[in-house]
């Protein structure tokens, strides 16, 4: 008997491994086809991935150091001291309809800075708080309106795009959400007679309002002011503020030395050190002022790790954003830039298939970059370094616009996550009006820029 | 014996939750099994949206946030 056990437990063990290690070998075999056949003189594919480097090398140079390292510690900021609690209350069941439609429409720059926490806010709203309209108004425009992914659009995709890309957003998530909410009237009144309560944590003890304020405000200054872009004019205020723009940053950089004192208790004697070594840098380099901030970055990274509390809280969530998103984000780079190469050098995929598609601005360009938005999945902030390689290939800034908003906010992925809450029919209606939105806004946006 | 759930689609800070959730009980010594629920509609039957979320026999300790090792000893006990 105990040895029959004991050769089907055997038996078991060897099936379950067999399983699991069938997958390996499986990828295994996949990777040494791969390579056995990789057809490594073909000099399309050569430049491909001369091309692949290359566009990574510009996003090292140009948008890391100054643009996605303040990024995350804003992005950390804002999930730590600005209480969720507090913006859920307007999202609530008993909330006041028109103020959650627009809380719903732009609080996505404050609740989505992870996008996990997207589709299960979007599932509490609808079940629990303000319902269908609000909900869909807020899965709309989260994604597109978090300030990591505003802050990258408007860097790399240009002032004009990141802008229209957050209104363009916002506008339409309202009108969204109040379609979604009109069509649907009916099940909603049942369906909120019989919905759970809405746990929300204790509301914390916060620093006011205008703290807060103040503190986001002057680390935005210093993420604007680094990388404040040089214009063709040699006199004006841009000139002016091109200029002395490290002058400025090192004024707003200065200020928030004085916030962490004041407001977060840091000795004043350590900000003092790092910043008195920052400007050792800044004064006998001056020619690389990226040296200098990354002194100031790595000092201000140290000064918050040695003080417990709020400090620590604050660098623990920027690095998580960090660790999460740049690994995504360099392999998205590397993708874009093997199969879409840069301007004037195409990568795998012809220039011509790209203007043919999404080329130019006509309907059926906007049309084709939403449906294809709204299917594709695109992991945190990469449709960014993608629609950059589909715009140096020919694609039109209304179906960029397009891609961009129907992108992020949809995938196959969270369309099934989507039907689970809500139903097929819902799912489908909401699927529809995000691809006939994003539509409409590139098509209008497209004609003026 | 002690249930403990931690509700989270699967980010990494669901995970942290749950490692430093598991730190705190066998710390405490108690007798305790975890359960990771990802469902998002078993989710929203606990009423909890801002996720990671540590539930102690079914009711509701943090939402949102991962506390430290020993805020969630105090939640367990």
């Amino acid at each position: 008997m105990i040895l029959g056990d004991l050769a089907k437990c055997l038996l078991r063990d060897f099936i379950m491994n067999f399983k699991k290690e069938f997958k390996i070998l499986l990828l295994f075999a996949g990777i040494f086809l791969l390579f056995y056949f990789l057809p490594i003189e073909n000099i399309r594919l050569q430049q491909s991935l001369v091309e692949a480097l290359a566009l990574t090398k510009w996003y090292a140079q140009e948008h890391v150091l100054l643009c996605l390292i303040p990024a995350f510690f804003i992005a950390g900021a804002i999930s730590v001291f600005i209480s969720q609690n507090a913006v859920m209350k307007y999202l609530g069941a008993k909330a006041n309809k028109l103020l959650a439609y627009s809380v719903a429409s732009v609080s996505g720059s404050v609740l989505a800075v992870c996008s996990c926490t997207v589709l299960p806010l979007f599932a509490g709203i609808y079940k629990m708080g303000a319902g269908i309209g609000p909900a869909t108004a807020f899965l709309y425009s989260g994604p597109a309106i978090n300030v990591l992914a505003i802050i990258l659009t408007a860097n790399v995709l240009g002032f004009e795009l990141g802008f229209a890309r957050a209104a363009g957003a916002i506008l339409f998530s309202i009108i969204i959400g109040l379609l979604m909410h009109l069509i649907f009237f009916k099940d909603e009144e049942e369906r909120n007679n019989n919905a759970p309560a809405m746990v929300l944590g204790a509301d914390e003890e916060g620093r006011p309002l205008y703290q807060n304020a103040f503190f986001m405000a002057v680390m935005v200054g210093i993420l604007v002011f680094a990388n404040w872009n040089s214009t063709n004019e040699t006199s004006g205020l841009f000139y002016f503020l091109y200029t002395y723009k490290w002058v400025i940053t090192a004024l707003f950089s200065l200020g928030l030395g004085v916030i962490l004192v004041q407001w977060f208790k840091i000795e004043w004697w350590k900000i003092l050190v790092v910043a008195i070594i920052t400007a050792i840098f800044a004064l006998s380099i001056p020619a690389y002022p990226v040296a200098a901030f990354t002194i100031g970055v790595a000092g201000l990274t140290i000064i918050l790790n040695t003080k417990e509390g709020e400090p620590q809280d604050w660098l623990q969530a920027t690095w998580s954003f960090a660790k999460q998103i740049l690994p995504l984000l360099l392999i998205g780079v590397l993708i874009a830039g093997l199969l879409l190469g840069r301007m004037g050098n195409e990568g795998l995929i012809p220039s011509e298939w790209i203007s043919n598609l999404v080329g130019g601005n006509s309907l059926q360009s906007n049309v084709f970059a939403s449906v294809v938005g709204a299917f594709m999945y695109f992991a945190t902030l990469t449709e960014i370094p993608i629609v950059q390689g589909l715009i140096d290939n020919g694609m039109g800034y209304g179906p960029a616009l397009a891609l961009l908003l129907a992108g992020p906010a949809l995938s196959l992925p969270n369309m099934l996550v989507i039907r689970s809450v809500m139903g097929t029919k819902k799912t489908l209606v909401f699927i529809t009006l995000v691809v006939i939105m994003a539509t409409i806004t590139g098509y209008t946006y497209g004609m003026y820029f | 014996m002690k249930k403990l759930q931690i509700l989270g689609t699967g980010c990494p800070k669901c995970n942290k939750l749950a490692e430093q959730t598991k730190e705190a009980a066998e710390s405490l010594g108690i007798e305790f099994e975890i359960e990771k629920v990802t469902d998002i509609t078993k989710i929203m039957e606990f009423g909890v949206m801002m996720t990671p979320a540590l539930a102690v026999d079914g009711e509701v300790k943090v939402t949102g946030k991962v506390p430290s090792v020993d805020d969630i000893k105090k939640m367990i006990q």
